[in-house]
């Protein structure tokens, strides 16, 4: 649409632009009228998701010294990431208003981490890759802390700045050693030198801070510590966006890191997020079990996934990426959906997040409690639903790569994961109720639930658009 | 049929709803008898001189993995089709005055689940068959959960738990096959080569899946849990129709898929359904509560299944009329034990009405209150404990014909159930509706109303007729059983295209 030597970068540039008259816009405004701030920043949003299908170049790119992408991976990365981003705000909107939270600031740090996500996905070098990392990250701790008089939020948000930061010094040591073997930052230049160079264990040495650093950042097991208490501690709307958005981009990331940079060294990063997934598989789903706060359960079923969705790349093929991918699609969407429900609870007046307290809501919003448990049942990996296709992809691409035992391990412990969802339907369906009143949550968070709700059931139905899409990324 | 009864079921929920729970009925029972009219329509459609599919439907679904829309039935599928289509309307009508809370959301469940159960039975595309097999879990963790017993929580869970436990396993073996053939559709992972240790891993995938639904000895216990606490429309689906689930998987994956396996693991098999017999039937005899007596009767019936099946490989070649007698045996055994067992459950539903017990103890002397009742329940309990003219002879006499040929301990120990299935069969009509009246209470019950006696009229005329005169019922099924023998029986191993 937009041609010159800015065009491919429409999008990222709009978004920049836009924040920047938000950010001036919101300082000279008052309380009452920071419904603007959400209104500009949704709509910010939507122009530069519709920047981002309509500049779709014929080919692949690669841009500006090659330090930048623009290809079919990165346009549907980046349009999962922006869809799910102003569903979490959709949540979000009415959860900030009613916690006096409702700042410019809030607004703006998510489309400054939305900016970052967008700038990870299609970064082409170590450089850009790590710029668009730290950029997400920062937004988002000061997210996690937005709720100031709240010890749990604080905590969560050195914990996860601590963390976060270490795990940054993880991946740009790794990197700084791959630079320093090959010379180039450029992920093609450096799986070029990688084949032929023979210092083959300071490239293993990368690695292994590199592997580190990435399942820091997804929380795969044994580096989830950071997870379930940031999880918990964020207000209920910012763990709706750190939980999806953020999980799409690290699947770019991983993508551009292992499967471009370091493919020559494809065994062994195999054997070590084999290790990863399936310790994370069977922590995060057994783990879970134990929980009586949603979110802490919604936490350790995130650990689960990411588990699940490593298995795809371990694969180590076009189709294992793309289930990998299809996988964290619809985890991005399932997981806005779930924290949406526990938002939606929050509408009774106090905090409500225990399981205990979505006892009976059948009886008191059918229509609601529905859609909860459709979520649920999609998380579990039940069909008709989308879930179930997210698993499906992912197993089989295991299986097409003659790994079968992974394949048994994963649906042996969607067997437990199962156990922990069906319990909150049960409470919800079967429980008597505490109370007889409805919850009145607003139009806008109904709506937003209602989409994930009947999301999760239309692409169960008909899982192949999304999933031609996704293999069209990786085969040109 | 598939889509028919999902339709309506969507339709009471977001039309008339609990507003108007007249409306809501009529919509489920026309659909349900429309569904029941297009199901005998496919009788004269069916072709019953070839073992091919017939009446295929196919469409691409999910072209990037090959998973097509794949519908289709042959000999087996089409009397479990008509069974499921028949149990509707009666479980319908059954609940048209007994269900009071939320009847609207319970009819339009029971409707969606039909249809789902029609659709694992016609599906022809294995991934399409998983889709219904599992969906179908939901609504009837829904039946149980909400219009359940006192305990319905805990049967619940471990009805859905036990069941999932044994699918996903399935879902491995069929999505490894699926890979190997590059195709999900049913005939081509039959034609699959496989080596032995390949065959054996797949078949224990599925017996896991089929033996926890069937449910075989040991993994039965999810059933008298789920039994007693279902509601009775729930009892009788659980019974006449998702037992039969494990059996027709059986028939359409483990054998024709994996012959070689089955062939090594015959022993195991024919000894597991042999305990299932005996030892449950000894089990169901020391009952107190009626539904539990049933449900542990069903297993014990659904061990004549396997054993029919599975006694295909003692029977040295040259017998393939006995093998034909074993397998036609085990799918009369399916479709008549889905008559009786409905039959029973409705039975103990109208006692339960009345009555709010189902203890074997608080009863007794009902047929002085009851005659009409009395007289029908008599005809099940006789076709329960396998009395000639019922069908629940045929079945079991011809399991045993054929089992004689292999061996005569099979035979002798199968036999044993039919004293046994007399003794617990007779001896709970005796204690219910025999001796003298026990209390107040039973000397005040109503008889069976219209409604009621419709629905066990039908199904009394149902189990007589196919006693007397099985031959049409027959007829359906031979081609395929009869070619599924013979594939069945052929090794795998030395290569070959087979059962073509």
């Amino acid at each position: 649409m937009i041609g010159g030597f800015l065009g491919p970068l429409a999008a990222e540039i709009f978004l920049l632009v836009a924040i920047c008259v938000i950010l001036i816009q919101d300082a000279f405004s008052y309380d009452q009228e920071r419904e603007w701030t959400y209104r500009l920043s949704q709509l910010a949003l939507l122009i530069s998701g519709i920047l981002v299908a309509t500049g779709m170049p014929a080919n692949d790119q690669v841009l500006y010294g090659g330090h930048y992408r623009v290809d079919t991976l990165a346009l549907l990365l980046k349009l999962g990431i922006i869809v799910v981003s102003m569903l979490a705000l959709t949540f979000a909107r009415p959860y900030i208003l009613t916690r006096r939270i409702l700042r410019g600031e809030y607004f703006l740090l998510v489309l400054f981490a939305v900016l970052g996500a967008m700038v990870m996905v299609a970064g082409n070098s170590l450089l850009t890759l790590y710029l668009g990392l730290e950029l997400m990250s920062l937004s988002l701790y000061a997210l996690v802390a937005m709720q100031r008089g709240n010890r749990q939020s604080a905590e969560a948000a050195v914990k996860y700045f601590v963390m976060g930061a270490l795990a940054s010094g993880f991946l740009l040591y790794g990197m700084s050693i791959l630079y320093g073997v090959t010379g180039s930052l450029i992920i093609q230049q450096v799986a070029q030198i990688g084949l032929a160079s023979e210092q083959q264990l300071l490239f293993q040495l990368g690695l292994v801070f590199l592997v580190s650093g990435l399942a820091f950042k997804v929380g795969a097991v044994p580096f989830q510590m950071w997870l379930p208490d940031v999880y918990q501690g964020a207000p209920s709307g910012v763990t709706a966006f750190i939980s999806s958005a953020p999980k799409i981009a690290a699947y770019g990331l991983i993508i551009r890191l292992l499967s471009d940079a370091l493919q020559p060294f494809a065994a062994d990063w195999q054997q070590l997020l084999s290790l990863l997934a399936v310790l994370s598989i069977a922590v995060g789903n057994v783990v879970a079990i134990a929980q009586t706060s949603l979110k802490r359960m919604l936490a350790y079923s995130a650990i689960a996934h990411v588990g699940y969705f490593l298995l795809g790349i371990i694969a180590g093929d076009s189709q294992g990426f793309a289930a990998s991918m299809f996988y964290i699609l619809v985890y991005a969407f399932m997981s806005v959906g779930a924290f949406g429900a526990v938002i939606y609870l929050s509408f009774e007046g106090e905090e409500r997040e225990q399981i205990e307290d979505f006892r009976g809501l059948a009886s008191r919003n059918l229509w609601q409690a529905t859609l909860i448990a459709f979520l649920m049942l999609s998380l579990a990996g039940l069909p008709p639903f989308a879930g179930f296709w997210a698993k499906f992809e992912v197993i089989r691409a295991v299986a097409l790569a003659d790994q079968i035992w992974l394949a048994i391990v994963a649906v042996i412990f969607s067997i437990v994961g199962l156990f922990y969802y069906l319990r909150l339907i049960k409470v919800m369906f079967f429980d008597e109720p505490e109370q007889a009143a409805t919850v009145k949550a607003p139009r806008g968070l109904r709506f937003a639930l209602g989409a994930c709700g009947l999301g999760v059931f239309f692409l169960g139905i008909f899982p192949g658009m999304l999933l031609e899409y996704c293999l069209q990324a990786f085969n040109g | 049929m598939i889509w028919l009864p999902i339709l309506a079921g969507v339709l009471i929920l977001a039309g008339p709803g609990e507003r108007l729970p007249a409306w809501s009925r009529r919509i489920a029972l026309l659909s349900s008898l429309v569904t029941l009219g297009l199901a005998v329509a496919l009788i004269p459609a069916f072709r019953t001189d070839t073992h091919l599919l017939q009446l295929v439907e196919r469409y691409n679904w999910v072209e990037q993995v090959n998973i097509q829309y794949f519908l289709g039935i042959d000999g087996i599928s089409l009397p479990l089709i008509l069974l499921t289509s028949l149990i509707l309307p009666l479980v319908v009508i059954a609940s048209w005055r007994s269900v009071s809370d939320r009847q609207a959301k319970y009819l339009a469940t029971f409707a969606i689940m039909t249809g789902l159960m029609n659709g694992v039975f016609a599906a022809q595309d294995a991934i399409l068959f998983y889709v219904f097999w599992e969906a179908m879990l939901i609504p009837m963790f829904l039946i149980i959960g909400i219009w359940g017993g006192p305990n319905r929580i805990y049967a619940t869970l471990k009805f859905f738990l036990f069941t999932f436990f044994g699918s996903v396993f399935m879902l491995v073996a069929l999505i490894y096959l699926g890979v190997q053939a590059q195709s999900f559709g049913i005939p081509a992972i039959q034609d699959l080569p496989l080596s032995m240790a390949a065959q054996k891993w797949i078949f224990v995938a599925f017996l896991l899946a089929f033996a926890v639904k069937i449910p075989m000895w040991p993994v039965h216990t999810w059933l008298p849990d789920a039994h007693v606490e279902a509601p009775t429309a729930g009892s009788v689906v659980l019974a006449a129709l998702m037992l039969k689930m494990g059996g027709y998987g059986f028939l359409r994956f483990s054998l024709p898929i994996t012959p070689d396996a089955a062939n090594e693991l015959t022993g195991l098999m024919i000894a597991l359904s042999l305990i299932a017999i005996v030892y449950i039937g000894f089990v169901a005899l020391a009952q107190q509560d009626m539904k539990k007596l049933i449900a542990y009767s069903s297993i014990a019936h659904m061990g004549f299944v396997t054993l029919g099946i599975f006694v295909v490989y003692q029977l040295a070649t040259g017998q393939g009329d006995s093998a034909l007698l074993g397998m036609q045996g085990a799918m009369v055994q399916m479709i008549s034990h889905g008559l009786i067992s409905a039959a029973m459950f409705l039975c103990v539903g109208v006692l339960y009405d009345r009555m709010h017990s189902r203890q074997i103890a608080d009863y007794g002397g009902v047929v002085n209150s009851m005659p009409k009742f009395a007289t029908l329940m008599m005809l099940f309990v006789m076709a329960n404990a396998g009395l000639p003219g019922t069908s629940g002879f045929i079945g079991e006499f011809f399991v045993i014909l054929s089992s004689f040929q292999a061996s005569f301990w099979y035979a002798l120990a199968a036999g044993m159930t039919l004293v046994l299935g007399a003794g617990y069969s007779l001896w709970l009509y005796k204690r219910v509706i025999f001796g003298p009246i026990a209390n107040d209470r039973v000397a005040k019950l109503s008889d069976v109303n219209n409604l009621e006696m419709l629905v066990l009229g039908l199904l009394a005329i149902g189990v007589l007729g196919l006693g007397l005169y099985p031959q049409p019922l027959l007829n359906i099924m031979e081609p395929t059983l009869q070619h599924l023998i013979e594939c069945g029986i052929q090794s795998k191993l030395d290569g070959g295209s087979l059962c073509q």
